[in-house]
Order: structure tokens, then C-alpha cells, then sequence
């Protein structure tokens, strides 16, 4: 009997232990997925969860629920993976041996990369939203804050999806408006990029929605530390923003255990090859999802598109054929602007996100790059999707793995 | 598109980056120097010469990398370069503008 491991149970392996299951079958095959948590969370309701859209319960389920039966939960915590002797070893010395091996050990916070900003004010004043933890207390610190400057932070590139802190701006802007009180707050942008995103034509409308919506941008800041006692964050260049509320995206790592396997980058991701999703060093490892260094957004949206494009290169693998080079780093995002409605936006590692319709060209229903109410109904929809579809590995119906230009308008 | 820069005709990008590494010179390195308002020192030449050795390599650059190059701080690399430095610096340098990771 052969044996795949797939170490995470997050979305992207689960996705995979789900696709996988219904092609690697015993007795040829059995499939294990490590992880330690209990808990599967909807990390997208993390955003929403601060401004009372989404209660805990809404974003929390256990892990069980979304692996397959016939797929063998392995709980517990990963000492660390030996490559080259095709094992895992488990803390507490279990060992798991492999012929294949799937990384989904995804990203993660680490404030402890920047001076103070685990300091004496870590959730008091200042606040990540990426955590369960942190978008809590930060609930909790908004339900009866009195107003003063609130300053939304990206430490540096690249974060899980990227496009996050700015829909927390635009969420805060309508949330302090429902609340009459948003004349008592004043909102600020602040991201090492030289304006609101990556990618210039969704630069272009989102840093004209930031000003429709009062909100300053602070653009091309380094941060170098966080001064608990003035209560500012100051750059390299000596540039410093005050404020009463931070929140901030801290520096995003790929998980320990890839530094202590020897097998992640500076931030602990795992060099993969873009297109196939090979380990690059490996030949019997494929990585998925966040914990990969392939230059595509660290989303669920790009693991489901991945997730499809590795079954079948798994199974090529596995005949011994070769790898199709196939993943063009298509992402799928809805970006909140607040007041119900949201921008939805389609892109790859060529083409940036346009205008256009999705997923029907000339149709839509849904609008590229524009702000409308269905976009909004569309991405409330996505955690129903989440669960009941998207975990189980099944195709979302017209939206293709790879990016479709119809539709689109490109010069 | 072109433009001349130190009398000779140079091809640039809509954000003034040299498309063609090969047409960069030092004369060329000190006119976008100048218009950064940053007058090379010793010190700056060695940088732009550790950022295009990396260029060369094919190693993506971003200011965690330079930080623990080993070559230069990120505190001195805003002192040379202040504001945007990698964007001022590989500009000078006359490689592409480092892509940031989305």
C-alpha cells in the first residue's frame, strides 16, 4: 500500500483530502491529513467579525466535519518533516512515512518581526484581524470606542489576502457611519506600496473609493517600530503616524515547521514551481495554498483553482506522466466596500484585474472592478459556498481554474 | 517608449525604469541619481552594484532580503535613499522595479 500525507487541514488541504479520495482508493492507496487544531475556521469572516456582521459561530466548525471518511485524521503536532527520508515525525516520536507528500501547512501573524508591536499595548490599542483572537478583542474594543484616529496597517508584502486591509477601511467607514460617529473618527491607509494595491488599474479605483469615503493613505512606510508610549508607528525614514486604534496586518510567515524541516524560504515558504506546484527541490512534494512561494495572492479563491490543477498533476504523477504546467495564478476576490455593496475582481500572474462582467461575459450578473450590491450578495454567499461546497473539493459551476479574458476589458 | 538620458537615447518604462539593463552606464546612474535629488557616493555605488548582482542572479529584492544582506541596514538604506529606497535604488541601478508580491 502506497501512502499520501497531506500535513494542514485548512481550506486548501481539505479541498485536496476531498478531490484525492475519490481518485487514490484503497487498497493501492491510503491518505492521511496531519493537523493539530480542532477547530476549521472561515478565515474571510475574520474581516467581519470586528464590526458585528459575523458572530463566532458563524466562522468556527470542527475539523472533522470536512474530511472525508475513508481519509485517516492524524492529530497531533508536527516535529518536523524529513525530505529525504520521505517521513514525517511527529512530536512525541510517531513517525509517518510517505510517497507523496502535500504541504498545506499555510501563513501565519508573527508581530513579533517588528519591534513593540507585541508590546504593552498588543490588544489594547493595537489589533490584528487575522487571528480569531485578535478580531475579537478588537470587536470588543470598537463596540464602545468614543472615536479619535483609527489607522489601518500592512507591515510588508506579501499577506494573505492582500486586498483585506483595505476592505477592514472601507467596513470601518460604514460601520462608524451606521453608528453617527464618524465625524468622531479619522481613518488612515498606511502600506508599504506605493498606493492601495499592487496592480495599477485596481489602484486607480480603490484609491478613488479611499477618497470618496475620507479615507487619508499613507503610501511607501517601512515600518521600523511601534512606540507604545507616544503611540505611533514609525518608519525607516523617521516618518511617524499616530494613533488611538491600530490595526495592523503584521508580517505574514509560512508555518515553523517548514524552517524546521529546512525546506521554507526566508519566511518560511516552500520554493514550488508556479505553474505545476512541484516542490522545487522534491519531486514527490507538491504544495498548495498558502505555505507555497509561487507569486499568486495567499487566498482561498487561488487554492480552489490550485486544488483542481493538482489533482490531476498528482495523478499524472502517480502514472508516472509528465506534469502539466497548468496554474496560471488565478485569483477570485470580492473586495467589501462597505454600505452593502462590494468591487469583485479577477486576475492571474499576467493579467491584472479590469473591468468587465463575471462569470458570463457581456452578462456578468456580477461587475469586474466595480462597486455594486450583487457583488456584495455574492461574496455573503461565498461562506455558504465555503462550507457546503468549496471544502469538499466540488467544481463551482461556469468558474474555470484557469482565468477566462472574455468578458474582460483589456486595451 | 525612449527618452535621452546623459546624451544618449535610453528605452524606459511609463515609470522611467530601464527596460534594457545593457544601456545602463554610470553616467546614466547619475542623472537619475540627480533627479532623486541623491548624489552617489562611494557608499550608494556599492549598493547599486550588491542590487544588480542580485538582478543578475535572478534574486527577487525586497527591503527584508537587503536588510539581512548583510551589505546594508534598512536604516541606512533610507539614509541613502530616502523615502521608497529600493524603488529609488533599483531605478538608479537600472534594473526593474521589484515586483511586490500580491
Amino acid at each position: 500500500m502506497k501512502h499520501l500525507v497531506i500535513l494542514g487541514a485548512g481550506t486548501a488541504g481539505t479541498m485536496m483530502a476531498n478531490h484525492l479520495n475519490h481518485h487514490l482508493k484503497k487498497p493501492e492507496w491510503e491518505i492521511s491529513i496531519v493537523d493539530e487544531r480542532e477547530e476549521h475556521h472561515y478565515q474571510p469572516g475574520y474581516l467581519f467579525l470586528p464590526f458585528d456582521i459575523y458572530s463566532p459561530e458563524d466562522i468556527v466548525k470542527h475539523i472533522e466535519e470536512f474530511i472525508p471518511k475513508g481519509v485517516n485524521l492524524v492529530k497531533g503536532k508536527i516535529d518536523k518533516v524529513l525530505p529525504k527520508e520521505n517521513k514525517v515525525k511527529m512530536t512525541g516520536g510517531n513517525e509517518l512515512n510517505y510517497d507523496l507528500l502535500i504541504v498545506a501547512t499555510g501563513a501565519k501573524i508573527a508581530p513579533e518581526e517588528i519591534e513593540g508591536m507585541k508590546g504593552s499595548e498588543w490588544q489594547k490599542s493595537v489589533f490584528d484581524f487575522y487571528t480569531f483572537e485578535g478580531s475579537l478583542a478588537l470587536r470588543n474594543k470598537l463596540r464602545d470606542w468614543e472615536g479619535g484616529k483609527l489607522v489601518v496597517h500592512i507591515t510588508e508584502m506579501p499577506i494573505k489576502c492582500p486586498v483585506a486591509p483595505l476592505e477592514f477601511a472601507f467596513l470601518a467607514d460604514s460601520y462608524f457611519k451606521h453608528k453617527h460617529m464618524r465625524d468622531k473618527v479619522e481613518i488612515t491607509y498606511v502600506t508599504p506600496l506605493s498606493g492601495a494595491f499592487t496592480k495599477p488599474k485596481a489602484t486607480e479605483a480603490l484609491e478613488h473609493l479611499l477618497q470618496e469615503k475620507h479615507i487619508n493613505i499613507e503610501s511607501d512606510f517601512a515600518i521600523e517600530h511601534v512606540d507604545n508610549e507616544a503611540k505611533e508607528i514609525v518608519d525607516y525614514g523617521g516618518r511617524a503616524i499616530p494613533f488611538d486604534i491600530l490595526v495592523t496586518v503584521p508580517t505574514n510567515k509560512g508555518d515553523e515547521v517548514m524552517a524546521r524541516s529546512g525546506m521554507g524560504d526566508d519566511l518560511n515558504y516552500v520554493p514550488t514551481h508556479k505553474a505545476t506546484l512541484q516542490s522545487k527541490e522534491y519531486t514527490n512534494v507538491f504544495v498548495l495554498g498558502d505555505a507555497s512561494n509561487i507569486p499568486a495572492s495567499k487566498a482561498g479563491s487561488v487554492a480552489h483553482f490550485e486544488a483542481e490543477i493538482l489533482t490531476e498533476n498528482i495523478l499524472r504523477f502517480v502514472k508516472g506522466e509528465p506534469l502539466k504546467e497548468e496554474f496560471d495564478g488565478h485569483a477570485n476576490c470580492f473586495i467589501e466596500t462597505g454600505n452593502g455593496k462590494a468591487l469583485l475582481i479577477d486576475f492571474n500572474y499576467t493579467h491584472e484585474p479590469v473591468e468587465g462582467t463575471f462569470p458570463f461575459a457581456g452578462v456578468g450578473p456580477l461587475r469586474l472592478l466595480k462597486e455594486s450590491r450583487m457583488n456584495h450578495l455574492g461574496k455573503l454567499a461565498f461562506r455558504w459556498i465555503y462550507w457546503n461546497v468549496l471544502l469538499k473539493g466540488t467544481h463551482i459551476p461556469f468558474v474555470s481554474a484557469t482565468m477566462s479574458e472574455s468578458g474582460k476589458k483589456y486595451n | 517608449m525612449e527618452r535621452t538620458i546623459a546624451g544618449k537615447s535610453i528605452a524606459v518604462n511609463e515609470e522611467g525604469y530601464l527596460t534594457d539593463f545593457k544601456q545602463w552606464d554610470k553616467s546614466i546612474a547619475d542623472v537619475l541619481a540627480s533627479e532623486a535629488e541623491i548624489s552617489l557616493t562611494p557608499r550608494h555605488w556599492e549598493i547599486l552594484g550588491y542590487l544588480q548582482n542580485e538582478y543578475r542572479n535572478e534574486v527577487p529584492l525586497s527591503i527584508r532580503k537587503i536588510g539581512k544582506s548583510g551589505v546594508v541596514d534598512i536604516k541606512e538604506f533610507y539614509q541613502l535613499f530616502p523615502k521608497a529606497p529600493l524603488k529609488t535604488a533599483t531605478k538608479i541601478a537600472g534594473i526593474p522595479k521589484p515586483a511586490s508580491c500580491i
